[in-house]
């Protein structure tokens, strides 16, 4: 028994460290950071200042805002392209393709973030293929800038998220029983009764937990909005990064990524408590 | 509706144009890339002006090809070694805790599973930063109370291990659990039973079990360590990994280098992915 005892703590240990040593303090560290600025004699005090800053000033707060919101709408459009996309390499594809298909659907995600990004780029920008394209085809006569605006940077972080999305819809999907629908079309019921009292109430869990991670992502992503977003459609992560390196001024930075992690906690709680679901059951 | 059923023309055409636009909108940046990197133009851009191997291997002071860029590839020999020595780290570390959640019962369990699992939804730049600060205080304290210097502890190659390793282990833990779960212990009783320790029992009979699925961990470890931008972003010291100085290229205008780079990636990691994906299929079997 005192062999297994020792195996016990050979276990525990690594994990205990790397668990409070990387996780629990360095986020006690932000908010004790978060909750001290300096004062007139340039000390550093314990004070809400920080936080302060953050709601006197419009534009911290309508950037806060303004992630969150476009976060929800990019959650939004994610699942109503993946929704067809993986109800058909379920069910209507013949089924020695669906596997292939489903294969090419998770190449593209492997690739790093920033390789999509660029491709984008490419595509894109003002001598971009696109306009090339449109150019010769004579449907323009000058070339139009489609980077640096709102609409294409909502694309690509569709994009950037959709794998997140269509994985755990297909997952879903697959265990849904052709025989309800069978059933239900051959009682006469219509394909908007079929869609929306059959499939989408089945594909429920898996429209949940994609929601929440694309979500979360999209809320703490830099990249895209930095790349694509151009310099009128400011994101949250960026006035963490301005205020960490761009100013310097840690303790600002650390009271914004507190709030930030605030922000994407209470949402993904309010999913998980709206569905009745909990965390360790959705990344299975 | 579904391939049981009758269906109308329409229906079936328009379901599949919808499929080819969606995987065409998968797939076009990438292909554009790779396309671009053989473009002999001194753009990322159309036109087509013939077929070059100049971005990969030029070197005539005009155009420098990714084989001598110093720049490049220092930053890929240092994403390589992060990767690597991260990969070993979270591989370590994420299967003793799957052993420790699968196999073991003990008080706060629960708790210390949730905590295992926070890194999933804490974002990436958030990390980062309390990272940043954490080893900054640690550093502070060391050199002002005690007067030692520990460059370790400031932004830097070790402090990049570090933050990517924070969160990869999750991954790592779930992964391996996820085949623990299955294995028969049995097995182990009866090597138990004949006379054999724990450690005897978990390194030729757990861990032969478990191989598909810690090359399939390794695997997915590296390739996160490889691309991870979020959280690398704040912990970057003097030695930028590939995609922080890719990025950094990015932002103050491309030149086809770019897409070489991005094609060797997008090879690279493609055959890692289908490397894992053969492992993965046979975990199923």
């Amino acid at each position: 028994m005192k062999h297994a005892r020792l195996g016990f703590y050979i276990f525990l240990i690594p994990v205990v460290l790397w668990l409070f040593l990387l996780i629990v303090i360095p986020h006690i560290d932000l908010l004790i950071m978060s909750l001290k600025s300096e004062n007139d004699l340039g000390e550093l005090v314990w004070s809400l200042q920080n936080y302060k800053n953050f709601f006197v000033e419009p534009v911290y707060w309508f950037t806060f805002v303004r992630t969150a919101v476009y976060s929800i709408i990019v959650t939004i459009i994610t699942a109503i392209i993946a929704l067809p996309v993986s109800f058909y390499i379920t069910k209507v594809v013949n089924p020695r393709y669906s596997n292939f298909l489903s294969i090419l659907l998770l190449m593209p995600f492997w690739v790093s973030e920033l390789v999509r990004v660029y491709g984008w780029m490419i595509l894109l920008r003002e001598s971009g293929v696109i306009n090339h394209f449109l150019l010769k085809l004579g449907i323009l006569d000058k070339p139009i800038e489609f980077l640096y605006n709102d609409v294409s940077m909502i694309m690509v972080l569709v994009y950037t998220s959709m794998l997140f999305m269509v994985v755990p819809l297909i997952s879903v999907m697959e265990s849904l029983d052709d025989h309800l629908i069978e059933a239900a079309y051959d009682l006469g019921a219509s394909t908007k009764d079929i869609v929306f009292k059959i499939i989408l109430p089945h594909a429920k869990p898996g429209l949940t937990s994609g929601s929440i991670v694309v979500f979360m992502l999209t809320l703490g992503n830099y990249l895209t909005p930095n790349l694509i977003g151009g310099k009128n459609s400011l994101w949250f992560t960026e006035q963490i990064y301005t205020q960490f390196i761009a100013s310097f001024n840690w303790n600002q930075g650390a009271a914004f990524g507190f709030l930030l992690l605030l922000l994407s906690s209470f949402i993904i709680w309010l999913g998980l408590k709206i569905t009745k679901q909990n965390l360790s059951k959705v990344v299975q | 509706m579904i391939r049981s059923l009758p269906k109308s023309k329409k229906y079936t055409i328009s379901f599949k144009i919808y499929i080819a636009l969606f995987y065409i909108f998968l797939f076009a940046p990438l292909v554009i890339t790779c396309i671009l990197a053989f473009n002999n133009s001194d753009f990322p851009s159309l036109p087509w002006k013939g077929f070059t191997l100049d971005w990969f291997f030029a070197n005539d002071g005009h155009r420098v090809g990714l084989f001598h860029d110093v720049n490049n590839l220092r930053s890929i020999w240092v994403s390589i070694k992060t990767a690597f020595i991260v990969s070993i780290l979270s591989l370590i570390v994420g299967t003793m805790g799957a052993f420790l959640f699968e196999q073991e019962e003990f008080k706060f369990k629960q708790a210390l599973y949730f905590l295992t699992l926070a890194p999933l939804v804490i974002p990436g730049v958030i990390l980062g930063i309390s990272i940043l600060l954490a080893s900054n205080s640690v550093g502070l304290f060391l050199e002002e109370k005690l007067g030692i210097e520990a460059p370790i502890f400031a932004p830097g190659f070790w402090l990049v291990v570090l933050g990517q390793f924070s969160f990869i282990t999750t991954f790592v833990v779930l992964v391996v659990s996820a085949r623990l779960k299955k294995f028969d212990r049995t097995l182990e009783e009866a090597a138990l039973n004949l006379g054999a320790n724990r450690f005897e029992v978990i390194w030729h009979i757990t861990l032969r079990y478990l191989k598909p699925a810690l090359i399939g961990a390794g695997s997915v470890a590296f390739l996160m360590s490889f691309e991870n931008f979020n959280t690398t972003l704040f912990l970057v010291g003097s030695e930028p990994t590939l995609p922080i100085n890719l990025y950094l290229q990015v932002r103050d205008g491309s030149t086809p280098v770019i897409n070489a780079i991005s094609f060797l990636m997008i090879v690279f990691t493609s055959t890692l992915a289908l490397i894992n994906l053969y492992f993965s299929k046979k975990k199923d079997d």
